[in-house]
């Protein structure tokens, strides 16, 4: 399927480039509509690898690339069921957002993010499954996951990990703070920075250059050197479910839903 | 190096460019979040383009709690 157009993103096929656009309000917040269908795009890729070189993956809401999880989503839908139905419930989720993940990982075409605002938390994971980000400096990254009592549970750390230096990865995580694009880009989470508004104009230039390239040699040199690491998967999806299943992390959850602070994205 | 009272002047003038509010209508100890309507988001925004402007990086749990220019201006210039 070359084209889509669903309630939290579509994607349109074009001359070997395909764009998928992020676009529920307010800020692409995760949540069963916008995994539905990142689900069915994922299922969609079989038809058209053969003729893609590059995917841009973008954002058409004005906040930015994705604020992260639906935590209101999330604390309504935990509330509503009883504990063992939420905790399996939760589960499922986020074992649906590896499949997501690792699918778009492991894409046989260079995959690209081209951000701007927030990318904060599942936002952050989804920009990570990526091959290059491309930012605009005005874009902020963040794991601001600890402050609910929780890690980033959509494959968020062992990518981290895996591109980057331990030592800025334990301060992301560790104080929950975000970062602007240029620090982003000086530890290399972020490869190319553009002008305020230009991450995608950037994107689609580098879209450009990739398609030049032999697909095989693109596809093998890709899987070479971004390997995906399954077992710390599988560890952090463990560990994701044993810290939601305490009752500390529904208590931050309706204290963020509820709050009425100006500042809730702060840590 | 600047003062604390030029770092507060930019804040202030960065902050009405970038809520398009008119020049002066603001002043360092108005609560920004009250005088501009903001959100927390959109005080990210201005976090980003306050670190741009001034080639430094500001942890946003040193903003947590802080909420007029002046004290932000504060912030920054230990930054500087």
């Amino acid at each position: 399927m070359k084209s889509f157009s669903g309630k939290a993103l579509h994607w349109e096929w074009r001359d070997g480039v395909v764009e998928v656009t992020l676009d529920r309000e307010p800020a692409n917040e995760i949540g069963t509509v916008l995994l539905g269908e990142l689900e069915q795009f994922v299922a969609a890729i079989k038809s058209f690898e053969a003729e893609t070189a590059a995917c841009i993956m973008h954002s058409g809401q004005k906040r930015g690339f994705s604020a992260g999880a639906d935590l209101r989503e999330l604390y309504r839908g935990a509330i509503a069921l009883p504990e063992k139905e939420r905790n399996a419930g939760v589960r499922d989720f986020v074992v649906r957002c590896h499949a997501v993940a690792n699918a778009i990982d492991a894409a046989p075409f260079v995959t690209i993010a081209a951000v701007h605002g927030v990318c904060f938390g599942g936002g952050l994971e989804l920009a990570l499954t990526c091959d290059i980000i491309v930012a605009d400096k005005m874009a902020r990254f963040a794991f601001p996951e600890l402050r609910l009592g929780l890690i980033p549970g959509f494959g968020g750390i062992p990518r981290l990990k895996r591109d980057l230096g331990n030592a800025f990865v334990r301060d992301l995580l560790l104080t929950g703070r975000s970062v602007n694009a240029a620090r982003a880009q000086s530890v290399g989470l972020v490869a190319q920075l553009a002008g305020e508004g230009e991450a995608l104009k950037v994107a689609r230039a580098t879209a450009a250059q990739v398609t030049k390239f032999d697909a095989i040699a693109r596809a093998a040199a890709k899987k070479f050197m971004k390997p995906i690491p399954y077992a710390e998967l599988k560890q952090e999806i463990e560990l994701f479910c044993e810290l939601f299943a305490r009752p500390a992390v529904l208590a931050a959850l309706k204290k963020f839903v509820e709050s009425t602070n100006a500042m809730p994205y702060l840590p | 190096m600047r003062t604390l009272d030029q770092t507060t002047q930019e804040v202030v003038d960065l902050a009405s460019k970038h809520f398009n509010v008119p020049a002066g209508s603001l002043a360092p100890s108005d609560d920004f979040f009250k005088k501009l309507g903001i959100n927390s988001l959109q005080a990210l925004e201005l976090l980003s383009r306050l670190e741009n402007h001034f080639g430094i990086e500001l942890p946003d749990y040193e903003v947590q709690g802080v909420s007029d220019f002046r004290t932000l201006a504060e912030r920054i210039q230990s930054r500087l």
